[in-house]
C-alpha cells in the first residue's frame, strides 16, 4: 500500500510539504511537566523542598562537618567533650554548637550523620516498597480472578500485621542491622501502594484504550507497563512521597526501641533513646534530634500534599489565581491562595 | 497470505457462523456461583464480502458491539465460529492469532476513552507498528507522520497528547491507528456516535475515501439509520442478540419486511416536514425484554404488532421471503408485504 496523496474530499496534508522544523514536531507538555510547572509556583512546595534539601545537605556534608570541627561521631570523647566533672557540655560550650552527649560526642555531628541514615532508609525503603507494590498491584488488578484474590488477601494480611511487634521479633532473630531495618520497613509499606495500584488498575483495564491495545495485539506485560502504568504515575508519586516520612519515623521508632540500626551508629532514633536513658535531664539531648526529625517529615509531608495538588488538574484554578496575585505584587493574596492547597493536607 | 485456505465463497472476507456470546452472572462472596447469563449475541450468522461495507444496526443493548468484539476476538466466543479469509480465528491461540490481528482492526466509539491519555499521539498511532515489529525508530516516526497526513492531521502534532485534540481529531487518531498495519477489515464500532453532526460527516467522508484508496472492508456499527444508509452496501438489523433482517441497503430501506425494521425505520427522523407528516410512525409498546431472560420463540414477539401464537413458540428462521431478491433475508413468520402499513401495537402488551 502506498500512501500517495489522492484526490478525495478530505483535506490532506502531504508530509513532503512540511517545513523542515516539522521534523522535530510540536511537543505537547507532558502531564508530569505541567505538574512540575505548577509545583514551581507553589510556595509551600518550595519551602518543603528547601527543608528536604537542607537535610540532604546536612547528610552529604556530614564528613566535612566532622573534619572541620574535628569531632568524631562514633568515639567517646570524655577528655574534651565533657566538663571536668564528666558532665556533658551544653550548647555553645567548648566549641560544641549543639552541645555534647553523655560520652562527649558532638550532637551536631551525630545529627548530620543521622540524617544520612534517615534519608537513606526513608528513600531506599520507599523505593523498594513502591516498586514491589506497583508490580503486585498491577498484576492483581490486571489479571483478576484467583491471582487477584490471593494477592489482595496478602496485602490485607500485611496491612493488618502488628508491625512493631514483628520488627522486634525479626530484629531479635536476625540481629538489628541497616539492611534488615530497610527490609522490614519496605515489607510493611508495599501493601499500601499495592492496594491503590490494584484499585486503579481495575478501573483502567476496562477502558477502551486497553481494548484498543488488545486489538492491536499487545501482550499482557505491554498493556500493564506501557499502557496502564503511565496512568497510575500520579497516585504512585504522591503515595511514594508521603511514604518517605512514614519510613523515616518508622526507622526512628525502631532505633528508639533498640531494634533498628543499633548503637554506636548515630541515628536520630538512637539519640532519642540515649536521651530517654538519661531521663531527659539535658534538654539538648532530645530537642535537636527531634527538630531534625520533625523538619524532615514535615518537609516530605508538605511536598507530598503539594505534589498531589500539582498532579490533580482540578487544582489549576487555585494556582492560576495565585500566579495572578503574585504578579500584581500583593504578598497577601499569594498567601491566601496557598491556604486551600495546605488545607486539604492529611489523608 | 496466499497460503491461506481457499475462501468458502469467492469474495467473502469474513464469515460469522452461529456466533453465541453469553456473559455469566455470578453471585457469592467466596465461591462464585453462576446464577444466570446475559444472552448478548444469540446465534448470529453473516458474511462480509471483500471491499464492501456491512452496516449493523439495532437499538442500544442489542449486541452489536458484543458481536464486533467477538469478531475482533476481544471477547472469547461462547460458541460458533468466525472465519476470516477461510480460517477459523475464533479458537486460535494468542500467538497464532497475531497475524490476524494485523489484518482486522477496530475503530472505537468513544474518541476520549479509546486513546490513552498519558501517551503521545505518535506512540499511540505507532503502537501497532511497534507491537508487530513492523517499523522502529525513524522509520516508525516517518510512517506515523504519513498516517497522520493521510487521515488529515497535522504530522507536526505527533508529540502531543490526546487531550490537546478535539473530538473529531481524536477520532482521526483512532482511524490512523486502525490503518497503521494496512488491515483488510476494519470493524467500526459506532465511530461517529460520539461526534457532532458536522464532524460526523468529515469522519464518514474520511472513512469512505480511505476505503476507496486502500480497498478496505468495513463492518460499520451505528444506531443512526441515516448514517448507515449512507455508508453501507448491505445492512443487517439486530434485536436482542439475533439478526432480524439482512439485505442490500436499497432493499432494506425501500421495502423492509420485518416488523421491527419497519418500526425502526419509522422512528428515524425525516428532515422534511411534508414527508414526515405523511409517513406512518409505528410506536412499539413496552421495553426491550431483558437479555438475561430472553423471550421464547421470536425475540420480538413481546412487542410485535403482528405477533400470533406461533411467534411465542417457534423461532422464525432467517430466510428469503417470496418476492425478495436472494440476499434479502428476514426472520419473521408474518413479514410485512411491500407497501403494507403496520398496525399500531395492541395495548394489552405493555410491560410493567
Amino acid at each position: 500500500m502506498s500512501l500517495a496523496p489522492f484526490e478525495g474530499r478530505t483535506q490532506l496534508l502531504d508530509p513532503g510539504d512540511l517545513p523542515p522544523e516539522a521534523a522535530q514536531g510540536i511537543e505537547g507538555r507532558s502531564p508530569l511537566r505541567l505538574a512540575l510547572a505548577r509545583l514551581r509556583t507553589d510556595r509551600i512546595a518550595i519551602v518543603a523542598g528547601g527543608l528536604i534539601v537542607l537535610m540532604a545537605l546536612l547528610a552529604v556534608l556530614a564528613p566535612i562537618i566532622s573534619s572541620v570541627t574535628g569531632h568524631n561521631p562514633y568515639n567517646n570523647n570524655l577528655l574534651t567533650g565533657t566538663t571536668s566533672f564528666g558532665q556533658p557540655l551544653s550548647p555553645g560550650q567548648g566549641g560544641y554548637l549543639l552541645g555534647t552527649d553523655n560520652v562527649g560526642r558532638d550532637i551536631l555531628v551525630r545529627i548530620a550523620y543521622g540524617a544520612q541514615i534517615s534519608l537513606m532508609v526513608g528513600i531506599l525503603a520507599t523505593l523498594i516498597a513502591t516498586v514491589v507494590g506497583t508490580v503486585i498491584g498491577l498484576v492483581a488488578g490486571y489479571y483478576g480472578g484467583w491471582i487477584d484474590a490471593v494477592l489482595a488477601r496478602l496485602m490485607d494480611t500485611v496491612l493488618s500485621f502488628p508491625y512493631v511487634l514483628l520488627a522486634i521479633v525479626l530484629a531479635s532473630v536476625f540481629g538489628a542491622s541497616l539492611p534488615l531495618t530497610i527490609g522490614v520497613i519496605a515489607f510493611f509499606s508495599w501493601a499500601a501502594i499495592g492496594r491503590i495500584v490494584r484499585g486503579q488498575t481495575l478501573s483502567h483495564r476496562e477502558k477502551e484504550y486497553v481494548e484498543a491495545a488488545h486489538a492491536a495485539g499487545a501482550g499482557d506485560l505491554r498493556i500493564m507497563f506501557v499502557d496502564i502504568l503511565p496512568n497510575l504515575v500520579a497516585p504512585i508519586i504522591v503515595l511514594g512521597t508521603l511514604l518517605v516520612p512514614t519510613a523515616i519515623v518508622f526507622e526512628a521508632t525502631l532505633d528508639f526501641l533498640g531494634v533498628g540500626v543499633g548503637p554506636p551508629t548515630p541515628t536520630w532514633g538512637n539519640m532519642l533513646s540515649d536521651a530517654q536513658n538519661s531521663g531527659f535531664v539535658n534538654w539538648w539531648f532530645w530537642i535537636f534530634p527531634s527538630i531534625a526529625l520533625l523538619l524532615t517529615t514535615l518537609g516530605f509531608n508538605l511536598l507530598g500534599d503539594s505534589v498531589r495538588d500539582a498532579l490533580d488538574p482540578r487544582t489549576e484554578r487555585i494556582f492560576a489565581t495565585r500566579r495572578k496575585g503574585a504578579k500584581s505584587g500583593g504578598g497577601a493574596p499569594a498567601g491566601a491562595g496557598a491556604v486551600p492547597a495546605a488545607g486539604e493536607a492529611g489523608s | 497470505m496466499s497460503e491461506a485456505a481457499p475462501a468458502p465463497a469467492a469474495g467473502t472476507l469474513l464469515s460469522v457462523d452461529r456466533v453465541v456470546k453469553r456473559f455469566p452472572i455470578r453471585r457469592g462472596v467466596f465461591f462464585k456461583r453462576q446464577i444466570g447469563s446475559v444472552h448478548a449475541v444469540e446465534g448470529v450468522s453473516l458474511e462480509v464480502r471483500r471491499g464492501e461495507t456491512l452496516g449493523l444496526v439495532g437499538e442500544t443493548g442489542c449486541g452489536k458491539s458484543t458481536l464486533a468484539r467477538c469478531i475482533t476476538r476481544l471477547y472469547p466466543l461462547t460458541s460458533g465460529s468466525v472465519l476470516f479469509d477461510g480460517v477459523d480465528i475464533s479458537r486460535l491461540s494468542r500467538r497464532s492469532l497475531r497475524p490476524y490481528r494485523r489484518r482486522i482492526q477496530m475503530i472505537f466509539q468513544d474518541p476520549y476513552g479509546s486513546l490513552n491519555p498519558r501517551r503521545r499521539v505518535g506512540s499511540i498511532i505507532g503502537d501497532p507498528l511497534a507491537i508487530h515489529k513492523v517499523a522502529s525508530g525513524a522509520e516508525r516516526k516517518r510512517r506515523v507522520q504519513e498516517l497522520m497526513a493521510v487521515v488529515g492531521l497535522n504530522p507536526e502534532h505527533y508529540n502531543r497528547f490526546p487531550s490537546e485534540f478535539s473530538g473529531g481529531q481524536r477520532q482521526r487518531i483512532g482511524v490512523a491507528r486502525a490503518l497503521a498495519l494496512h488491515p483488510d477489515l476494519i470493524v467500526c464500532d459506532e465511530p461517529v456516535s460520539a461526534l457532532d453532526v458536522s464532524v460526523q460527516a468529515q469522519i464518514i467522508n474520511l472513512l469512505e475515501d480511505l476505503q476507496a484508496q486502500f480497498g478496505l472492508t468495513y463492518i460499520f456499527i451505528a444506531h443512526d439509520l441515516a448514517v448507515v444508509e449512507h455508508v453501507s452496501d448491505r445492512v443487517a438489523v439486530m434485536y436482542l442478540g439475533k439478526l432480524m433482517e439482512k439485505a442490500e441497503v436499497k432493499d432494506l430501506y425501500g421495502s423492509p419486511r420485518h416488523p421491527y425494521t419497519v418500526a425502526l425505520l419509522s422512528a428515524s427522523m425525516v428532515p422534511d416536514p411534508e414527508r414526515a407528516r405523511a409517513s406512518h410512525r409505528v410506536v412499539l409498546s413496552g421495553d426491550v425484554p431483558s437479555p438475561i431472560n430472553p423471550p421464547s420463540g421470536c425475540p420480538f414477539h413481546t412487542r410485535c404488532p403482528r405477533a400470533q401464537a406461533i411467534c411465542w413458540v417457534e423461532e422464525p428462521p432467517l430466510e428469503v421471503k417470496s418476492g425478495d431478491p436472494p440476499d434479502h433475508l428476514t426472520a419473521c413468520h408474518f413479514p410485512v408485504a411491500p407497501g403494507e402499513q403496520l398496525q399500531r401495537a395492541p395495548a394489552q402488551e405493555v410491560a410493567g
